[in-house]
């Protein structure tokens, strides 16, 4: 093995896999998505009226009562910003962490002064993503009284709203039963303009 | 735990190993030269890489030529990596405008890809362009990890062969590994996940209204949303057949868009233990012991178990400190989980990812009960051996069994012998540099941090958990798994200096030793089982095989751990109300 022959190798070697796997490995995919995909390999983003309002994919921040409220979002500078993914990272033992949830269920409780059930962990703890789409059911039905009662709607309509827009787990087995809250906020938002 | 997060997990197992079995057969063949379909379609690919970077297939090499063939080609690749990243605002495919990487950024994940690791100092979406992405480190996700099966197929080769002098070709293996291997496991692999909704495009974003409009903190209205998109489904995809684990986006597999249904996460977790799996048959095809495959399988399985069971038990319990806040914790500990994976799947994937070397996640281990964070954090720390990364976990259990042999040949009087081959005081040497280098760079790097008054207040949390931050962050990157306690602000100078060395020494001065031992079995003549020989295909040897990850691994480790998550644990227990 002379030197020479050895560096042709190395390098060329480097060039035609960075080529290969860099290049042509990615493309063919993207035209693959392209043609198989389309929506969903640019973001599954859903239009209504012909505004793109969001992607089916990506949470977003919803703080008016009258809306399903999703996960807290550890995101910066504002919560849900989809630019810059991230989760708390707050150890289970830190204050902070114990803070900003009692800060959490103040304010739900304030907003639904009626409502003295245990409030379901995932309404108050931040999502690993910080861009969480989903609720559980149980998180989901926790806020039907207080929906309802500031849209003026019966509570049972607004309960079943939230029943068919539970997505099961696949095979009743992988994952966990939830609600995606841009969704259902968008068909709320649709029900009540049609009242 | 309900009946259905155990059929859940019993599911998984079994599927892995059902596809495992034909997945080794197939490799074995594909390093042997045999002919298959994927050869029919890639071979004149194959050959034209040959023909232009002037190599010829036939040509063997010695283990030393062969190390530095990996080494230079390693060596080569992290540069090209580096120099990518820090002319990117140059380079084209950089929608978004983003400026060159700062050197420390750039050096630590020039390392981080190409020693397999992929330890992520940085966030995906901000830092680097759609270019550093796919040519900088797509591209080394597919070499680190043929790199890594490289050694271990040599390493079967030394003990498959008898009086060679030669161990094969660094360049054939690498071609083989990439074309035949991971590469068409890839394309399939990324067909699913854009059905699952997993982005693949070179638009850099979309924009998208808020159904409520937010008003920040200095008073401005927020109307829009921007998502970030990019060639996704191919990087995650290699990403975890790879066991690299680099994600895309900051917070990885926990991403929408890397990790967006249940489905697509049962396809991610297949992937991470899949080739690792499916190396131990290839092992006992190439060395004519079927049997040899199933026992160091078995001994995988029963060092990753228990600690599947004991991470998701003690995340289903949820956080006693929150007791009497008026929560319902029945769905566990949710802080840093996604709801559509949950208590369960998010477990499982904990283990799983470092278990293996893969190091991606989809929940944020930092936010994890102490004991539910010790599980993945040891079993990073037992070396990378239960599955560990392609080809670093079987060749570094193959280690741990050359010590398990010796061992035992100490205890019971046997010659220590494996697979016909004696075991000298060669081969001990260099096992025992495998286990010990690693170990020590987690421990001197987590010392020298803690010693630092500036760099250890870079661990946001206080007490026994900011402990935890760096030493699993020393432990990942000298076992190339990169996953982290990711509230450790390691992207300062110290820690992405510090951290890359760690890599380097966990990498290649395992790498070279292991393929001393192959070179000098290689060399030797088989010699026949005779009564002194002590027999390493049966449940008995895996105990032992067991028995010597776990004393080793608890020697080393359980001081440290006892400063961090054990501590940590007690005080939790107190904070439940138990133990005072």
């Amino acid at each position: 093995m002379n030197m020479l022959q050895f560096i042709r190798t190395l390098i060329s070697l480097l060039l035609l896999f960075s080529v290969l796997f860099g290049l042509v490995y990615p493309a063919v995919m993207t035209g693959f998505a392209r043609l198989t995909f389309p929506g969903k390999a640019r973001g599954s983003v859903i239009s209504v009226n012909v505004i793109e309002m969001g992607s089916a994919l990506i949470g977003q921040p919803f703080s008016r009562p009258e809306f399903f409220w999703g996960r807290p979002s550890a995101t910066t500078p504002q919560p849900y910003n989809a630019t810059a993914s991230a989760g708390s990272n707050l150890g289970p033992l830190n204050v902070s962490l114990n803070e900003r949830i009692i800060e959490r269920v103040a304010v739900l409780r304030e907003n639904d002064p009626g409502n003295s059930l245990p409030v379901p962990v995932d309404l108050v703890t931040a999502s690993g993503s910080g861009l969480d789409p989903h609720i559980s059911p149980a998180a989901a039905f926790y806020q039907v009284p207080r929906v309802a009662r500031l849209r003026g709607l019966p509570e049972d309509r607004v309960r079943r709203l939230v029943e068919e827009q539970i997505e099961n787990r696949p095979l009743d087995l992988f994952g966990e039963p939830r609600v995606n809250v841009l969704l259902l906020n968008l068909l709320l938002k649709r029900m009540a303009e049609k009242e | 735990m309900t009946a259905l997060v155990w059929l859940q997990y019993a599911l998984y197992f079994a599927i892995l190993v059902l596809a495992a079995v034909p997945l080794g057969r197939y490799i074995a063949r594909v390093y042997e030269g045999q002919d298959g379909i994927a050869r029919r379609v890639l071979g004149p690919v194959e050959r034209g890489i040959y023909r232009l970077a002037g190599i010829r297939a036939d040509e063997e090499t010695s283990w030393k030529q062969y190390a530095l063939c990996l080494l230079a080609f390693n060596l080569v690749g992290a540069l090209f990596v580096y120099l990518i990243q820090r002319f990117q605002g140059y380079l084209p495919f950089n929608p978004t405008h983003l400026p060159g990487v700062r050197p420390e950024i750039a050096f630590n994940t020039a390392v981080s890809f190409t020693t397999n690791t992929n330890w992520q100092a940085y966030g995906g979406e901000t830092t680097m362009s759609h270019f550093t992405q796919m040519a900088g480190l797509t591209v080394q996700n597919f070499l680190s990890a043929s790199t890594g099966m490289a050694v271990a197929i040599t390493l079967a080769r030394g003990f498959a062969r008898r009086s060679t002098a030669t161990v094969g070709s660094f360049w054939v293996d690498l071609t083989r590994g990439t074309l035949y291997v991971l590469l068409p496991l890839s394309l399939f692999l990324a067909g699913l996940l854009v059905s699952q909704g997993v982005v693949q495009t070179f638009d850099s974003s979309a924009t998208v209204s808020l159904v409520e409009p937010q008003v920040d903190a200095s008073g401005q209205m927020i109307t829009e949303q921007i998502l970030p998109l990019g060639p996704v489904a191919s990087q995650v995809a290699i990403k975890q057949l790879g066991t690299n684990g680099g994600g895309y986006f900051n917070t990885n597999s926990a991403h929408p868009f890397e990790n967006p249904t249940p489905f697509s996460n049962f396809l991610e977790l297949m992937a991470i233990l899949l080739i690792p799996a499916a190396l131990c048959f290839t092992f006992g095809a190439m060395v004519r012991s079927p049997r040899h495959g199933w026992i160091l399988l078995a001994t995988m399985l029963a060092l990753l178990v228990p600690l599947v069971v004991l991470c998701a038990a003690t995340e289903y319990g949820g956080n006693p400190a929150l007791v009497g806040l008026g929560l319902d914790q029945a769905a566990g500990n949710m802080e840093g989980k996604e709801v559509r994976f949950g208590t369960a799947t998010s477990a499982l994937w904990a283990t799983v990812t470092t278990a293996s070397s893969n190091g991606s996640v989809n929940s944020m281990h930092d936010s994890f009960t102490p004991l539910g964070g010790l599980a993945p954090m040891w079993l990073i720390q037992l070396g990378e051996v239960a599955f560990g990364g392609v080809g670093s976990g079987l060749y570094g259990l193959l280690m741990f069994a050359v010590i398990a042999v010796f061992i035992a040949g100490l205890m019971v009087g046997r010659t220590p012998e494996f697979l016909g081959k004696k075991l000298d005081a060669y081969e001990m040497k260099m096992a025992s540099l495998v286990i010990l280098i690693p170990s020590a760079a987690v421990l001197v790097g987590t010392a020298m941090a803690c010693l630092l008054p500036d760099v250890a207040a870079a661990a946001p949390n206080p007490g026994p958990h900011g402990f935890s931050e760096i030493l699993y962050a020393f432990s990942s990157a000298a076992n190339n798994n990169g996953s982290a306690f990711a509230g450790l602000d390691a992207g300062g100078r110290f820690y992405t200096v510090a951290l890359g060395i760690c890599m380097l020494i966990g990498r290649y001065w395992v790498i070279v030793p292991v393929l001393a031992v192959a070179g000098s079995l290689a060399r030797k003549p088989v010699v026949p089982p005779s009564a002194g020989t002590l027999p390493t295909d049966t449940p008995l040897f895996v105990v032992l095989l067991v028995g010597t990850v776990l004393l080793v691994g608890a020697l080393t480790f359980i001081p440290a751990l006892a400063l961090g998550p054990i501590v940590e644990h007690l005080r939790f227990a107190v904070a439940a109300g138990g133990v005072p």
